[in-house]
């Protein structure tokens, strides 16, 4: 362990006696269980892409040294440096977005990725951070500031963000993204008959949603009607899990992993289901719930709006993927392709977490006051 | 506030005024901050508890995953209860159970030919693993610019999984059923066959069609595999021996009408219907349509005993042949002397049958034959019933021709009904195909007395025993019959040496069970018949051998024939006026 003197006054010293070591351990913790996970799952899918079997093991691997220290370099950044990194991060991811509608590389009817020096990178998830950050200084910003016009500049991005979004398509960022927003918009406390209209608003359009996108409607229907869709890749997974029990099959073990497609990124969860079993999953379960919650506990004590914003947005971000990574692997709710945070292979996933995760140890840093916002 | 400096925040306040102090601005602002703060942190209770919730939701489903197994749609191998499973058609078995056709799963191959890569290789390597077909249609096919093309149907479950192996995308299974007859050829007519949609196309499987498609339980036949095969058999040999172009049998259980075997000669695998020429599928007992010769005797003399024109003592004058307009009517071996009604019926004399008519009456005697049945189709449960041949009109000269049965055709099954009728107490019921209960027994319509009935029993025996018949007994079992021959029509009249010879057999005839009825189509005769081919010959062994075989099966237990009580119970007085003829 690094040993630091209390009296120390260096940057990493200051840094390792305010960062949340506990959150901080959680995400190391998870990072390790990825890491064992994504060798479990992805060489049957290598081999069925053709690739070389450990090829997604080496670059998770690759990518994991860039995500700590990520983690690690923007948790040493000020609230108000952290602002700053989201808004510039918010707008290179912006313009990249705008980009994979040109020169974006199609994969599976959507167009999400974008080619550069050999890295296929999804902006989206670069962007998710950002937009968090910067819609908590809006928000936090219109509301304290009463001629500061932060609501209709959040507005106005949303909708900007969602055309983009959609044009891809991705509803599944979409709906993060809203939900996001949407957390940030009812913590900022505006009266709750907003609230109750912006729900319904969301509502519509998820029946929108139903109605406009062919295969949002195909998902939904055999969720809740087994015999009419394809639901071959949720089955897969559950079976995974019965396969498991609840000492799971061992590292390494597990055998339906093998026909499993996306085991290594959408549904890595069932992947550890098998080999680990029902204990070692609800210690992830754990360790996700440790991580979100302990977040929303320190911020009981915080005093400054942007932070209190930003750090429930980036939690929520992160919890609210998790949650339907797990519910969608375990049959709860339709199928929704979504990345286990830290656990699953991808890398602007990856980096878009590490960013996040950086930022949320950087907010919640002890401070003495409503101090830097 | 470093993030602040948009302007005066106190404008927006709450009653808030230009030109207050600065110190009490900051205160306000502070006041709000505080406020706002307070707002976001209650509410972030609920967001955290509804994570929390959801954790635990996620975390109560992996326990029920895990432990309690319950996925909603467990794929892990589970049987499936076989009440619930319904194959598309029921199962056809016979009286006794044994399965007659039944459906199997099979895989069919189909391919979409947009997702085939290499086209030439696919065609290359699917004809050299199905050599059934043929490269450049599978290739054209393979080619073509639609999404489904069928390639075989039906593999067989290793033809599967070599063409798995292949292991060439664009190729996919479809499950289907077929229907397979396990017997083969040996109940070909009676089931039939059904069409690659799996139709049926013949036989019962056309005739219960509907029901088999919906019915979950095995339809049952009247039929016996056993006496089936037995039929089948013998009438096989008895082709061969006589070089018969074709032979027809069946037996009939006289008290309910229930068909226990029906065989038609040659016959074709319902397996595989069109591997065969098509005349294969002809269904000699239902759809052909025959002049029976002699075996019509039985009606004659039933009818006039019946109507009281003659008895058993009375006779006709058989010396000399009849003549009537262009025709001659002469006796087979002719005894040119006065006959009794046994002798004619014994010795199968066409005049004195031919008189016998005449007495009864063109009226009656068709009146009779359509009580027997024998001037509709058969009411049995086959599609392919032929409809007889009746005359129309029916004057003097059908009378005298149909006495001897000529000038009327009839299938075979219609005549085996009528023999029953006569035999069985003089009860007519239709022949069926479906097993009938101790209770669903047609009750049948009366058509001759029962003592007309009785009359006919003494004297069907007497062929058997002492008459043209002979070859039929079997030591036991109190055969009795009556034998046919007639000559074929051909394109100028009755062809001489083109015979159709049958022998309608009953037994035991002292309470009778069983009508057997034996056809051959055109036999030729052999050293051992001294050139004979009449039913006598050829057909009367056939039915002999068969009940010889099948008395035992049918329980039917064998008598001591000599015994003076059985003896008596079978006795016609013969009267003749030849003192050579002795009574028996």
């Amino acid at each position: 362990m690094i040993g630091f003197a209390r009296t120390d006054n260096s940057v990493l010293s200051r840094w390792w006696w305010t960062v949340d070591r506990w959150t901080l351990a959680a995400l190391v913790t998870l990072i390790c269980f990825g890491l064992m996970l994504t060798l479990a799952a992805s060489p049957a899918v290598a081999e069925r892409l053709g690739l070389e079997s450990l090829h997604f093991v080496r670059r998770q691997l690759a990518f994991l040294g860039p995500a700590l220290a990520t983690i690690v370099a923007v948790s040493l950044l000020s609230p108000r440096d952290v602002r700053r990194l989201g808004t510039i991060v918010f707008a290179v991811a912006l313009v990249l977005m705008a980009l994979t509608l040109v020169a974006g590389t199609e994969i599976n009817g959507a167009k999400r990725w974008l080619d550069i020096l050999g890295l296929s990178l999804q902006p989206s998830e670069i962007l998710k951070p950002g937009f968090v950050v910067l819609a908590a200084w809006m928000i936090s910003a219109g509301r304290l500031h009463g001629n500061f016009p932060g609501y209709l500049i959040i507005a106005a991005l949303y909708l900007l963000v969602m055309a983009l979004l959609l044009m891809q398509p991705d509803m599944g960022m979409a709906g993060v993204i809203s939900v996001v927003l949407f957390a940030q918009f009812f913590l900022a406390g505006p009266p709750l008959l907003w609230v109750g209209l912006v729900i319904v608003l969301g509502l519509m359009a998820l029946v929108g949603a139903y109605y406009a996108f062919p295969h949002v409607a195909s998902r939904v229907d055999s969720f809740l009607d087994p015999s009419a869709g394809d639901s071959y890749q949720v089955n897969t997974a559950l079976e995974a899990f019965m396969n498991g029990g609840v000492l799971g099959r061992g590292p390494g073990e597990g055998t339906i992993k093998e026909i499993l497609p996306d085991a290594h990124s959408d549904f890595i969860f069932a992947v550890a289901g098998e080999e680990l079993g029902l204990f070692a999953c609800l210690v992830i379960v754990a360790l996700f719930a440790f991580v979100v919650l302990r977040g929303f506990s320190r911020m009981l004590q915080e005093n400054n709006l942007f932070v209190l914003l930003a750090v429930t947005g980036l939690l929520v971000q992160f919890g609210l993927q998790t949650a339907i990574h797990m519910a969608t692997t375990l049959k709860l709710m339709p199928t929704k392709g979504m990345t286990l945070p830290l656990i699953s292979y991808g890398g602007s996933s990856l980096f878009g977490i590490a960013l996040a995760m950086g930022m949320v140890l950087a907010l919640t840093r002890r401070r003495v006051g409503p101090r830097g916002v | 506030m470093a993030g602040g400096g948009y302007g005066d925040v106190a404008n927006s306040l709450p009653g808030g005024r230009a030109g207050v102090g600065d110190h009490e601005h900051r205160m306000r602002l502070e006041g709000v901050r505080k406020q706002v703060i307070e707002t976001g942190r209650n509410r972030l209770l609920v967001i955290g508890a509804l994570f929390g919730f959801g954790f635990l939701v996620i975390a109560g489903r992996l326990a029920d995953v895990t432990i309690f197994k319950q996925g909603n749609e467990p794929r892990l191998a589970q049987a499936v209860p076989v009440s619930t499973w319904k194959a598309e058609r029921a199962d056809i078995v016979d009286r006794n159970g044994v399965l007659l056709a039944t459906s199997l799963a099979t895989a069919s191959l189909y391919a979409n030919p947009r997702h085939i890569l290499d086209a030439g290789e696919a065609a290359r390597q699917l004809t050299r693993l199905l050599p059934e077909l043929n490269p450049a249609e599978v290739r054209s096919k393979l080619t073509s610019n639609r999404g489904f093309v069928w390639l075989r149907r039906h593999l067989t479950p290793r033809q599967q999984y070599a063409v798995n192996r292949l292991g060439i995308p664009g190729l996919y299974f479809q499950r289907e059923e077929r229907q397979v007859y396990p017997h083969g050829r040996l109940l070909s007519h009676v089931l039939g066959f059904v069409g690659v949609d799996n139709r049926g196309l013949a036989g019962v499987e056309k005739s219960f069609d509907e029901t088999l498609r919906q019915s979950i339980s095995a339809l049952q036949l009247s039929l016996d595999v056993r006496l089936q095969h037995i039929m089948r058999q013998e009438l096989a040999a008895a082709m061969a021996t006589f070089g018969a172009i074709g032979a027809a049998g069946i037996m009939l259980d006289v008290r309910s009408g229930e068909v226990l075997a029906m065989v038609s000669l040659p016959d074709f695998d319902p397996n595989n219907p069109a591997a065969g020429p098509v005349e294969d599928t002809f269904n000699r007992n239902t759809h052909g349509v025959y002049e029976m010769g002699s075996t019509f005797k039985i009606f004659t003399t039933a009818m006039a005993l019946d109507t009281g024109t003659a008895t058993l003592n009375s006779g006709y004058d058989a010396t000399k042949p009849i003549r009537i307009s262009r025709f001659v009517i002469t006796d087979y071996k002719p005894k040119k002397r006065w006959l009794s009604v046994p002798e004619i019926f014994v010795y199968s004399s066409n005049i004195g049958a031919v008189k016998m008519a005449l007495d009864v009456g063109t009226a009656n005697q068709k009146a009779y034959l359509a009580r027997l049945g024998l001037l509709r189709p058969a009411a049995i449960e086959l599609p392919e019933v032929g409809a007889p041949i009746v005359p129309s009109p029916w004057g003097k000269v059908h009378t005298m021709t149909i006495a001897f049965g000529h000038g009327i055709a009839v299938s075979p099954v219609q005549l085996v009904s009528a023999v029953a009728a006569i035999v069985n107490g003089g009860i007519m019921r239709p022949a069926t195909l479906i097993r009938r209960g101790p209770g669903e027994r047609d009750p049948g319509v009366r058509v001759i007395s029962a003592r007309t009935s009785e009359r006919m029993r003494r004297l069907l025996r007497q062929v058997v025993v002492q008459g043209t018949g002979r070859k039929a007994a079997v030591n036991g079992y109190m055969v009795g019959g009556k034998t046919g021959t007639s000559e074929k029509v051909g394109a100028r009249g009755y062809r001489r040496k083109a015979l159709l010879s049958s022998f309608v057999g009953v037994f035991p005839m002292d309470d009778p069970r069983y009508v057997v009825f034996a056809l051959l189509d055109e036999p030729r005769g052999t050293t051992q018949t001294f050139g004979y081919a009449t039913g006598g010959w050829v057909a009367a062994p056939i039915v002999g051998r068969t009940i010889a075989r099948a008395a035992p099966l049918l329980g039917v237990a064998p008598v001591d024939e000599t015994a003076p009580q059985i003896r008596r119970k079978m006795y016609v007085r013969i009267n003749s006026r030849d003192p050579r003829v002795a009574s028996y």
